[in-house]
């Protein structure tokens, strides 16, 4: 069993209540926090921890909150980004769902080092049940004392409040989600400025995500440095990972960073294995918009290493043979699955949430669809791959915010590993509508542990 | 007034100086000619503007004196502030010239190509882009985006499918208006310019987003299919308006005034009035004024000799300029002579034959059989 | 005939508004729409949106530009109970096809159809979040997950009582 700092009290029932949480141990890092520490220490102690942002950029969180801009006579906000959208991501939801307290208190340490009075959680409109068990779990901290006026004497007010989303993937997008905060459609902005600097009402803005935030109360209790001992390299502490797709056991698994993705996926402590005793095909490691990657380079590097399910190792070889870890969505494809199709999905995904506000994610992700439909359905030609290949390149990079770019590498990287299964929809017209290309990519059959 | 602090700048090696928080368009538009981006949602006037289009963008290949890394990817150049020893790379970097052919092309994916039949044709920004930086054909093969049409009043065309989402209209409603009743509906591919209630504009500056709008989307309903630009002559003129500045361009033909719009720069934006203000014009001199006897004519409006407008009709001010580019000067020197007197080549209208004689008529078998022979 | 909140959906809004600093109360946009759509037959009538433009102080434009962008809001009148079937990647892996061709048969509808007693529309929708229990949809508030056809005949029956204990 790894270490387990979010979901170690995951299953102690009634956790989701203040008065078992607290005589869990809950609320003990607000108390230190807040008693024995100050903003600039608590600052400190997240950057020594080498926390990253758990959304899918993996910005270190500390020197995040060291950039908030600190004008006298400006209120500073903290919003906690949990619209979460991300095709093969359910994490925060579950930390959400089950442990409502373990977010208040990562929010309560990071406002106070912040100094943000009123912190808003944004959550996707979708999770509609999830806002009253928030709520509820708020009305519990506030009348424990842990939240309104004057918290633990120590003069320190802070509110936190809940709003929905209404069914927009552009609002994790930090600024998309403070335009949207503001009650307006959920654009992103051109930055600069930066939410450092002008984010919520133009004021100074943090914007976390609801695994980030969790994560700074174990940091907060056992301290910086013990938390970076965790895991390997730049990768410390704990990671949430959703997986799902073609696996035994899907759902949501702390991981330390230290096991290889083959016991991930194999392991009966994580996914069980391939569902079916089927064999695997691929996988999209952190979430829809990180490249997918074949079995074959998937267990290992192309150089031939065993790979982990950390940042750094899941990311070797950059995207020509590795990919991301992203968001931590974790999503499996069987042999029966039809990489062409996938690619489809999410290409039409990419498509129906692109805000429309610049012109090559606007014009390019509909095109690829388009495209991508007209392989799938056998009336493509070999032109169209290249294609394909030639608007994601002009998409990638060339757009206000990362959306181009998480709709431009899911088609990229298909691209690049399934070419021949692209093509052989294009050669079989019939056959692609029937059956399947299956594993005829690997010259070698894949090794599947017993 | 303090001191200025002036950044120096390098746009494709041609190095000025400009204060302190202009950005790196305004320091090409300084530079002028090819260095200056395009720029299809950008407009200086209206606050807010640019960064969407991504047709203004520019490689930064040194960040500043001060921290010369480049920058990872192409930035908008019209909302990036220079820095201090910055350089900048547009049309000497083939990466920008790579993605800007890439925005021409996604700009023109759903463009419906009638500029036959579209009152902007000659003075359309996106006609300009693509011919200056987009490829002759398409590669889309699926069919253009569509929409419901929506009647804007009796003073302003909406065109939806024309629309390339610059939302230049929408600040000037925000910022020229009181009230704004238009708007971006829907999101996506499917975004559109719309009411949603199928209400008229008619604010009494509403007018000016024909003057903004870069493509055919929003025109002149009292100029629809009236004329070509290109047949009419731009005049500058004026009146005493209680309402605007006043300062207008009137499109003539003959004596008839086709049309009436704002005073507009080199760049495609409204001109600025002595007293420094953008010269915005309301609705009553664009509409209603169209008697040559409602205005106080100043002379020729200055078109530029690349514009369409100014074919056939003169170069540089209307009727008072020769063109200085004659066949001996554009041959560097050499008179034109005749390449080949088709009287020494051919049998046939010898010019000492009268036709009378001839023969016929002749038709191509006798041509044949005579060659064959 | 004017369209207003009662006396609790009121509480209500004003409890949202009071979440936000001064003068910054468009910021209860979103909240305020859900609150309406729930409220009025489960869509947003352009009078509706008018009514909340007018509690909020702002122009009806912004209350449509807003209400368009985001794919929670229906601008058109909807069945009593809408399955918002999850159609992306890893729904898809695990089999949406299937459940949303059954939907489709037995409530002999189209994505965006209701059917013709009101009781039902279909839509189809983009990852909601569930991938660990795919196939999935969501009805109102609530998420059915690990969806098979006899779930879907379950959830039919479910509602379609529902439906007529409300009649």
């Amino acid at each position: 069993m790894g270490v387990k700092l979010l979901l170690d009290k995951a299953n102690v029932p009634g956790i989701r209540t203040y008065d078992v949480y607290r005589r869990e141990g809950g609320y003990t890092a607000v108390e230190k926090a807040l008693k024995e520490m100050n903003p600039e220490t608590i600052v400190e102690e997240v950057k020594k921890s080498g926390l990253r942002g758990r959304g899918g950029a993996g910005f270190p969180a500390g020197m995040k909150w060291s950039f908030i801009a600190k004008p006298e006579g400006v209120p500073r906000h903290l919003v906690c980004n949990a619209d979460e959208s991300e095709p093969g991501t359910f994490k925060d939801r579950y930390l959400m769902e089950f442990l409502p307290h373990l977010l208040l208190e990562g929010l309560i340490i990071a406002s106070f080092a912040l100094g943000s009075n009123d912190t808003y959680i944004y959550i996707r409109g979708e999770y509609a049940w999830i806002p009253d068990i928030l709520e509820e779990a708020i009305n519990e901290a506030k009348a424990n004392g842990w939240l309104g006026k004057n918290i633990l004497g120590t003069g320190f007010d802070c509110n936190i409040h809940v709003q929905r989303g209404a069914g927009a993937y552009i609002c994790g997008e930090e600024t998309a989600l403070i335009e949207s905060l503001e009650g307006r459609r959920g654009n992103p902005r051109i930055k600069p400025p930066f939410p450092a600097i002008q984010g919520l009402w133009m004021r100074p803005t943090v914007v976390n995500n609801v695994e980030t935030l969790a994560a700074v109360v174990p940091i907060i209790k056992m301290g910086g440095d013990e938390y970076a001992k965790i895991g390997v390299g730049k990768s410390t502490g704990t990671k949430l990972i959703s997986a799902c797709g073609n696996i035994n056991k899907p759902g949501v698994y702390e991981i330390d960073m230290t096991v290889s993705v083959e016991d991930f996926i194999y392991s009966d402590e994580y996914c069980g294995g391939i569902k079916g005793g089927k064999q695997l095909k691929a996988c999209i490691p952190g979430g829809s918009s990180v490249p997918i990657l074949p079995a074959n380079l998937l267990l290992k590097t192309a150089k031939g290493e065993t790979r982990y399910m950390n940042y750094e190792s899941l990311s070797d070889g950059g995207f020509a043979t590795g990919s991301m870890m992203g968001s931590g969505g974790f999503i499996v494809l069987d042999e029966d699955q039809c990489i062409v199709k996938n690619t489809l999905t999410l290409a039409r995904f990419y498509r129906h949430e692109s805000c429309g506000q610049c012109s090559p994610c606007r014009e390019g992700t509909g095109w690829m669809e388009k495209i991508l439909m007209k392989i799938e359905q056998g009336k493509g030609e070999m032109s169209d791959i290249d294609l394909l290949w030639d608007i994601q390149r002009k998409i990638e990079g060339n757009t206000i915010c990362p959306l181009g770019d998480a709709a431009s590498w899911p088609v990229a990287a298909a691209i690049r590993h399934f070419r021949d299964e692209f093509e052989w929809h294009v050669n079989n017209p019939e056959l692609s509508q029937t059956s399947n290309f299956g594993l005829q990519h690997y010259a070698d059959p894949i090794h599947v542990p017993a | 007034m303090s001191e200025q602090i002036l950044f120096k700048v390098t746009i494709d090696n041609i190095t000025i100086e400009v204060p302190a928080g202009t950005t790196i368009l305004q320091a090409a538009r300084l530079v002028g000619g090819q260095v200056a981006p395009p720029a299809m949602c950008y407009y200086s006037k209206l606050q807010g503007s640019g960064g969407k289009c991504r047709t203004c963008l520019v490689e930064v290949s040194k960040g500043s004196e001060k921290d010369p890394r480049p920058m990872p990817k192409l930035v908008a150049s019209c909302r990036t502030t220079v820095m201090d020893g910055m350089e900048v790379k547009n049309i000497t970097s083939e990466k920008v010239v790579d993605a800007r052919a890439g925005v021409v092309e996604f700009l023109l994916l759903n463009h419906p190509l009638d500029c036959p039949i579209c009152d902007q044709a000659g003075e359309c920004h996106l006609q300009d882009l693509s011919f200056e930086h987009g490829k002759a054909g398409t590669r889309y093969e699926f069919q253009r985006r569509t929409f419901k049409k929506h009647d804007l009043g009796k003073n302003i065309q909406l065109h939806m499918t024309r629309c390339i989402l610059c939302y230049r209209c929408v600040f000037t409603a925000d910022q020229l208006t009181n009230k704004r009743v238009h708007g971006i509906l829907d999101r996506g591919d499917h975004s559109e310019i719309a009411t949603h209630i199928e209400k008229s504009l008619d604010n009494e500056f509403i007018g000016n987003v024909i003057d903004v709008c870069p493509v055919g989307a929003l025109t002149d309903k009292t100029f629809r299919f009236k004329n070509r630009v290109w047949f009419l002559k731009p005049m500058d003129a004026h009146r005493d308006c209680p309402t605007c500045a006043g300062r207008v361009t009137l499109w003539n033909r003959g004596d008839e005034v086709y049309r009436v719009t704002a005073r507009k720069d080199q760049w495609g934006e409204i001109e600025d009035t002595p007293d420094g203000k953008t010269g915005w014009i309301c609705n009553t001199c664009r509409f209603d004024k169209k008697e040559t006897s409602d205005w106080i004519i100043e002379g020729p409006r200055e078109i530029s000799r690349q514009s369409v407008i100014a074919q056939g009709h003169y170069a540089g001010k209307i009727g008072t300029t020769k063109p200085h580019e004659t066949f001996e000067a554009v041959n560097g020197g050499r008179q034109p002579h005749l390449l080949m007197d088709i009287h020494d080549e051919s049998e046939v209208n010898k010019p000492s034959v009268h036709l009378g004689q001839i023969h016929g008529p002749s038709h191509g078998d006798t041509f044949n059989n005579t060659n064959k022979a | 005939m004017g369209m207003q909140f009662n006396e609790t959906q009121m509480t209500e809004f004003k409890r949202l508004v009071a979440r936000y600093p001064e003068g910054k109360q468009k910021s209860a946009l979103l909240p305020a729409l859900h609150l309406a759509q729930e409220s009025f037959d489960g869509w947003l009538s352009t009078e509706t949106m008018d009514y909340i433009a007018n509690l909020l102080s702002i122009e009806p434009i912004e209350v449509y530009e807003v209400a368009s962008f985001y794919s929670m809001y229906n601008l058109k009148p909807v069945g009593k109970y809408v399955f918002e079937v999850c159609q992306t990647g890893p729904c898809m892996i695990s089999g949406s096809d299937n459940i949303i061709d059954y939907i489709k048969k037995t409530l002999d509808i189209k994505p965006g159809e209701t059917t013709k007693d009101g009781v039902f529309t279909l839509k189809l929708v983009e990852c909601l979040g569930a991938c660990g229990y795919a196939p999935m949809m969501q009805v109102g508030k609530i998420y059915k997950e690990h969806l098979t056809k006899e779930k879907v005949d379950a959830i039919i029956a479910e509602y379609r009582q529902l439906a007529a204990s409300k009649n």
